[in-house]
């Protein structure tokens, strides 16, 4: 330890008149913290990540996590972050790593964005008085409809997914969360009239009963696709990319495949499951069709087909090439979107905000005169009933949330989703750390939080005076920009508060 | 006077009447009508449209046209001539009347397309009409077409509409339906292209609302090639009508289902055939649903049609008598001139009150 260049970055305080030696907090801190030293709760600082797992626990409030007390000389160029970093390089070479999204202090046009609101001339509504609809249908719709002589409908519609309310789930597999917080996602998202993803760690055989409400991943390691997988969803969904970490793969350890994962993911127990960086038989747009098409024709054209990409520079072109590739539902991640595990410096600075490439994506797909042929999902990163608001006004269907829907499971965003030791029992397979998630009460506070933002949604429809969700969609006219750029405002479609 | 094409939002009166017989009233009825609903408007705008007006012309598209200086007139005649036979021209009458200023030159003409010009462009007459209607209206400065159906025209202004009627002497004109406008906007316009009808060949529309999703609306139909130059709501009410019902097919029914959509509590109880027949049209015409308040009565040679919103945020009654039908904003404007109707309803949120004139009229 003495020659460690790195300082901790919290301090636990005990207070010992307060602590009843329950110990409870030193089962419950999946990091081995704390300890019991002649009869005295102590702590290694240097094991701390705020989880609060402990501070939570504590039946007597006994305990505080701090800031660690240290003084760094200011530097506005070389960040106490980037200090901290080459100290870690430094101690043993390798890519640093890190979970959710990324962290840094980019600008956050959500924060630059208003909505607007009827006074005098139209009336507002009421969400309390009056229906408001946040129903919305996921696929390929046609351009019109024809009907016959009699009002028939006679244009075949494609496969649409019902969703209450305009948010899904973000992909989150089972080996980078644990099999309980997957079924607690499950369960909220049946219960929500939502969908849940499956990331693309397979589909569990406990979790086959929520498939009607699952999206099931086929990402490059193609892990735990079979017919049954891709037929047993709602929706089936190719992963090119995320946002934390575009044009990279993924990597879990060896020592988290257990038997029950390996099973999940159809590999050997204890090996390495490596997801290539491109999909090895995707080398372009033609061959994504192919693929798309192969998806379709293994269920039977009875589902929608969703292909996920990273937000980068190109995300317009890349989305329109996609729809026309037979993409049915476009789902864009932006750079702040979240991961199990990632490399800080890809997680940091790959990709571009979701909010302008909601923008591009939606004015490239109308340009085109394809807008209607896909639904664009938005997600990275969605932090309240405010941005899927505002991000539905931009132009998406309905947005993803990661991040949003663990925190009511606990996530305390320490962003160590990657070190499989998260107290919380979500990102881990550790069993004494996973069976602490009761699935049934997570399932309940992740609906609760849902209808929370939906009841949001709802007053903010009737503040605008309208009544379904489907009007506020691509309605840039009723956001407003405040201490945006004209360039900025431009690529949004937005005019600046005041015009 | 410069075109101008400010977002102004207005309240307004609206009333149409339609004899379905075909038989052919003068506009001092309608002038009556609207005027007993002066409330409803601050002298900002009022307007007309007609249809049966010019039965020695039926064939012919009646243009009429706004000029605010001679030099647009001498640039309007001349595109007007290389594009259509000419089959008459003159000036609009008109007549002094309180309230209406700075009149601009007012010029009718009755045309027809050249056939040698739709050989050569393969398009049919109707669209070659509309293609030279948009040019003189985005193109040349100071001209205004204010319509270009046939057998039909409009007529409006900067006052109150029954000014506006006395000084385009509607009680000359004999149609069989009317439908008029009194606007109360909170800018002044300042341009009389602004007020109501707005027309689209022998479509015009009279609307009393803002549109909450005028911005998606707009979008919608600037994927279909429509430019919203106009920045009305009436124009976004126009040209959703012409892409549902023209362009698409849809019937009038099918078409106010997309513009004000029943409730998915209420398409849910439906029947399995239905259901899905609805849900394939909110789903697929989300982005053209009109929210927010409106009325609106909208006309055509065949007929008239009165919709409101889905949750009915502006008035609108409809009655019946003997083969007439009116739509107006308030029934005292129908009592006005019918005193005693065979039937009085309030058509409910979102369900259109069509009339069609009788098989072989117009």
């Amino acid at each position: 330890m003495k020659d460690r260049l790195l300082t901790p970055e919290f301090r636990v305080v005990v207070d010992h008149q307060r602590c009843t030696q329950c110990h409870r907090c030193i089962t419950g801190c999946g990091w081995g913290t704390l300890s019991c030293n002649n009869g005295r709760i102590v702590a290694d600082d240097f094991k701390c990540v705020a989880c609060h797992y402990c501070v939570t626990h504590c039946p007597t409030g006994a305990i505080v996590v701090e800031e660690f007390p240290l003084a760094f000389k200011p530097h506005a160029n070389w960040t106490v972050g980037l200090r901290k970093n080459a100290w870690r390089q430094a101690q043993s070479p390798g890519m640093l790593l890190t979970g959710m999204g990324n962290d840094q202090a980019y600008p956050i046009v959500f924060d630059h964005l208003v909505l607007d609101a009827c006074q005098v001339t139209n009336p507002s509504i009421d969400p309390l008085r009056e229906p408001m609809e946040l129903r919305t249908y996921l696929g390929r719709k046609p351009n019109s409809l024809a009907f016959d002589s009699l009002g028939r409908l006679i244009t075949p519609l494609e496969p649409q997914v019902k969703l209450e309310t305009p948010i899904v789930f973000a992909a989150m597999s089972y080996g980078s969360i644990s099999l309980n917080a997957q079924k607690a996602l499950a369960m909220a998202a049946e219960e929500c009239g939502i969908l849940w993803n499956t990331g693309e760690g397979g589909l569990h055989k406990d979790l086959y009963p929520y498939g009607h409400c699952a999206t099931v991943q086929c990402a490059s390691g193609r892990f735990g696709v079979h017919s049954g997988y891709l037929n047993a969803a709602a929706v089936v969904e190719i992963k090119i990319g995320q946002g934390a970490k575009p044009g990279i793969g993924g990597h879990l350890p060896g020592e988290k495949v257990s038997v029950e994962v390996s099973e999940t993911r159809m590999i050997p127990p204890g090996t390495d499951a490596l997801s290539p960086a491109p999909h090895h038989d995707i080398y372009s747009i033609e061959d994504l069709r192919q693929l798309i098409y192969a998806l379709k024709e293994a269920t039977d054209y009875s589902k929608p087909v969703s292909v996920k990409i990273a937000a980068v520079h190109n995300v317009a072109a890349i989305t329109a090439g996609m729809v026309y590739a037979g993409a049915d539902i476009v789902y864009i991640d932006g750079f702040r979107g979240g991961t199990g595990a990632a490399p800080t410096i890809i997680r940091d600075h790959i990709g571009i905000p979701i909010e302008l490439a909601i923008a591009a994506v939606d004015d490239r797909l109308r340009q085109e005169g394809i807008r209607s042929q896909a639904s664009i999902i938005a997600a990275g990163s969605i932090r309240s009933s405010a941005d899927v608001a505002k991000a539905i006004a931009l132009g998406a269907d309905a947005v993803a949330i990661g991040t949003g829907a663990l925190l009511p499971l606990g996530c305390r965003v320490c962003q160590k989703c990657y070190t499989g030791n998260c107290s919380w029992g979500i990102a881990t397979q550790r069993p004494e750390l996973t069976r602490r998630l009761d699935p049934v009460l997570g399932a309940e506070r992740v609906s609760n939080l849902i209808e929370s933002w939906s009841l949001e949604l709802k007053e903010i429809l009737g503040a605008l005076g309208l009544n379904a969700i489907e009007s506020l969609r691509g309605s840039r006219e009723r956001l407003r920009g405040v201490g945006l750029d004209n360039t900025t405002l431009e690529i949004l479609g937005v005019k600046p508060a005041g015009r | 006077m410069k075109k101008v094409f400010p977002r102004i939002l207005s309240g307004c009166g609206l009333i149409g009447i339609m004899r379905a017989s075909g038989e052919r009233v003068s506009g001092a009825e309608v002038i009556r009508a609207i005027t007993n609903m002066h409330e409803r408007s601050n002298g900002l705008g009022g307007g007309f449209a007609a249809y049966g007006i010019y039965p020695e012309h039926k064939e012919d598209y009646a243009l009429h046209l706004m000029y605010s200086t001679p030099r647009s007139k001498d640039i309007t005649d001349k595109l007007l001539e290389e594009s259509f036979q000419i089959k008459g021209d003159g000036p609009i009458p008109t007549r002094p009347a309180d309230g209406i200023v700075n009149a601009p030159i007012l010029w009718r003409y009755f045309v027809r397309a050249k056939p040698e010009k739709l050989a050569e462009t393969e398009v049919p007459e109707d669209e070659a009409v509309l293609r030279v209607v948009m040019d003189i209206n985005f193109e040349i400065e100071d001209a205004f077409v204010i319509s270009s159906g046939k057998n039909m025209g409009a007529f409006k202004a900067v006052g109150l509409a029954g000014d506006v009627g006395h000084f385009y002497r509607l009680e000359d004109y004999y149609g069989y339906t009317w439908i008029a406008h009194a606007r109360f906007p909170t800018n002044t316009p300042g341009w009389w292209g602004g007020a109501h009808p707005f027309t689209l060949l022998d479509w015009a529309v009279v609307h009393n609302g803002e549109i909450s999703s005028y911005g998606i609306n707009r979008r919608y139909l600037e994927m279909f090639g429509y430019k919203c130059t106009l920045q009305t709501d009436t124009e976004v009410m126009a040209y959703l009508l012409d892409l549902l019902i023209r362009k698409h097919g849809l019937s009038v029914e099918n078409a106010a289902m997309a513009m004000a959509s029943p409730f998915w509590k209420d398409i849910d109880a439906l029947p399995p055939e239905e259901r899905h027949k609805m849900m394939a049209i909110r789903a697929v015409y989300g982005s053209a649903m009109v929210n927010g308040p409106f009325a609106i009565i909208f006309g055509h040679h065949r007929g008239m049609v009165g919709l409101n919103d889905r949750i009915k945020l502006r008035p609108m009654v409809a009655a019946q008598k003997d083969d007439a039908l009116y739509i107006a904003s308030e029934e005292a404007g129908i009592r006005e001139v019918c005193s005693h109707p065979d039937r009085v309803w309030s058509p409910r949120a979102g369900e259109p009150v069509v009339g069609w004139l009788n098989e072989g009229v117009a």
